[in-house]
């Protein structure tokens, strides 16, 4: 199966021909898929060079001609080093860009923590207006890129990643989707995850949801699924754990709740080796999950003729 | 007390300081703001193509001040031309007022960028006349003005060393050198742009007739940047 980053060029490439408003800013990375769109719009698709403020920056003044920039580099790179160019020359200035990232957390171990960006949604957190779209198939990168693309002038992140589910479903870029029903909490998984997520919970009375745009939150979506499943809400997210648990209190802010934030550990893990192994290692394959969320949910499960844990709130 | 009058009036070089003067300063920008005020003249009464009816003009040019800092000179400058009204002046700074210690492109009318934090504008003015370029846009310019000590952030380095080898003609750079950076570029600020493949020209900060010579010089294939070397700024 392709990549969702193999897609990225392709599709983004055939926007270029449909829309005159459309351009691609790249720092190298990425380049080779762009050598036939390039030919055809010189001045559309436009290399800086290995100059990641420059890339940004350069999207926003783009973008104060009336163009729509899309931005492609590693996510540490995209997110991370030029933070201040993302908070200013995009958030500041009133422009709108669509930033697409590679890499993901760890989709590459062996090249180390230099090319990992856990911390890339929770950074985006600190800004205000930022669509986050997280992609769990190459099918649903496709159909996510075409709504960043035609989001107006919106700020929207894509974060594409090698780790994919094995089917794409339909995902509308904007509300989670229900995959299963249960009565004893809620489990919503993110983008690439949410095998695993299906896997692990295999048997247990929850429901779960699906997302794949995560900003904004689906805090009406997430409601619904508790009227039934309750008010005990996992998270389960491919980036750093915890990320999501203030938007998961925003929505439950009037109900007692209980929420569990599983994701990448804050900790530098300072390992090479797999994707697989970093899964592990993150208490996110399917039996470390299954014991996380198994055992969350069973504690807040109240017992007969007695009391549950004290409810808490985020 | 200035009057409704001033609405819709345009102003001249001399009514600068007065202009000014409506502003209470903020003492550390002070020296900062003036360093700034003639070649914002220049520009603004004989070089750009810009008018306040031609704001959202797609062919206007384009300046933007990525010196964030003591913008008196480019608010005065801004009321003087009539982008906005002198009435405004007084109230630099405070709450209710559009006109911060740092501009902001939403609040200020003419404002291309908001500025202040170092080391924007040039990277944002590269990204202008990439944009103008891929919609046919040849004939605005894009003017971007920075403090000599401001070259020093990476972000300028970035801009700088590619818009040269990208042929950016219609990019314009003015860099005003009041001597502020701590290590100032070995050979000069002319020989970095130079290294780069622009065009560069130095010229007295003060002198109107040589600010515009240079401001209009000839530059084809190449983004042109000119070094306005005014008085010191801890003389």
């Amino acid at each position: 199966m392709d990549t969702m980053r193999d897609r990225f060029a392709p599709v983004v490439s055939r926007l270029l021909d449909e829309d005159p408003r459309l351009a691609v800013v790249l720092a190298e990375i990425g380049l080779d898929g762009f050598q036939d769109a390039m030919r055809r719009h010189p001045d559309r698709v436009i290399n800086v060079g290995i100059r990641e403020q420059l890339l940004v920056g350069a999207a926003a003044g783009l973008a104060l001609t009336g163009l729509r920039p899309v931005v492609h580099t590693f996510a540490s790179f995209l997110v991370e080093r030029p933070f201040e160019q993302v908070k200013l020359d995009l958030g500041h200035q009133d422009t709108g860009a669509v930033l697409v990232s590679a890499a993901a957390s760890f989709d590459w171990p062996a090249g180390g923590f230099t090319h990992m960006a856990p911390g890339d949604v929770a950074l985006l957190d600190t800004l205000d207006g930022w669509t986050v779209h997280v992609p769990g198939h190459p099918d649903e990168a496709e159909t996510l890129l075409r709504h960043a693309v035609a989001a107006g002038d919106d700020k929207v992140y894509v974060r594409l990643s090698v780790q994919s589910n094995r089917q794409g479903r339909l995902v509308d870029g904007q509300r989670f989707v229900t995959v299963r029903e249960g009565r004893s909490g809620v489990v919503v998984a993110v983008g690439p995850l949410l095998d695993t997520v299906l896997a692990a919970t295999e048997g247990l009375d929850v429901t779960v949801l699906y997302a794949t745009t995560v900003r904004p939150f689906d805090a009406a979506g997430l409601r619904r699924a508790t009227e039934t499943a309750g008010t005990d809400v996992v998270l389960v997210e491919p980036y750093l754990a915890g990320t999501s648990t203030t938007a998961v209190s925003e929505a439950l802010s009037d109900v007692p709740h209980r929420v569990l934030g599983l994701g990448v550990g804050r900790r530098e893990l300072r390992r090479y080796g797999t994707i697989d192994e970093h899964v592990a290692a993150h208490g996110l394959d399917a039996a470390s999950l299954r014991e996380r969320i198994g055992g969350f949910v069973e504690a807040g499960r109240v017992p007969v003729g007695g009391r549950g844990p004290v409810s808490v709130g985020g | 007390m200035t009057t409704a009058t001033d609405l819709g009036r345009t102003h001249g070089y001399d009514d600068l300081p007065r202009l000014m003067g409506l502003m209470t300063g903020d003492e550390k920008h002070g020296p900062a703001a003036t360093s700034t005020l003639d070649v914002l003249w220049v520009l603004y009464d004989r070089v750009l193509r810009v008018t306040p009816e031609r704001r959202a003009d797609p062919d206007r040019d384009r300046f933007l001040l990525s010196k964030g800092h003591g913008p008196m000179a480019y608010y005065a400058v801004l009321a003087a031309k009539g982008f906005l009204p002198a009435e405004w002046l007084p109230g630099f700074g405070t709450y209710d007022s559009p006109l911060g210690h740092h501009p902001d492109r939403v609040l200020v009318p003419g404002a291309e960028i908001g500025s202040g934090s170092l080391g924007h504008g040039l990277p944002i003015a590269v990204g202008t006349a990439l944009g103008l370029r891929a919609q046919g846009r040849t004939d605005p310019a894009v003017w971007v003005l920075i403090g000599d000590a401001e070259l020093d952030e990476g972000s300028n380095h970035e801009a700088i060393a590619f818009a040269g080898p990208a042929g950016l003609d219609r990019l314009h750079t003015v860099v005003i050198d009041n001597s502020s950076a701590s290590h100032a570029l070995p050979g000069g600020i002319a020989a970095r742009f130079e290294a780069a493949g622009w065009s560069a020209v130095t010229v007295d900060g003060r002198d109107h007739a040589a600010l515009y010579a240079a401001f209009t010089a000839p530059h084809p294939g190449r983004p042109h940047v000119v070094v306005a070397r005014v008085e010191p700024k801890n003389a």
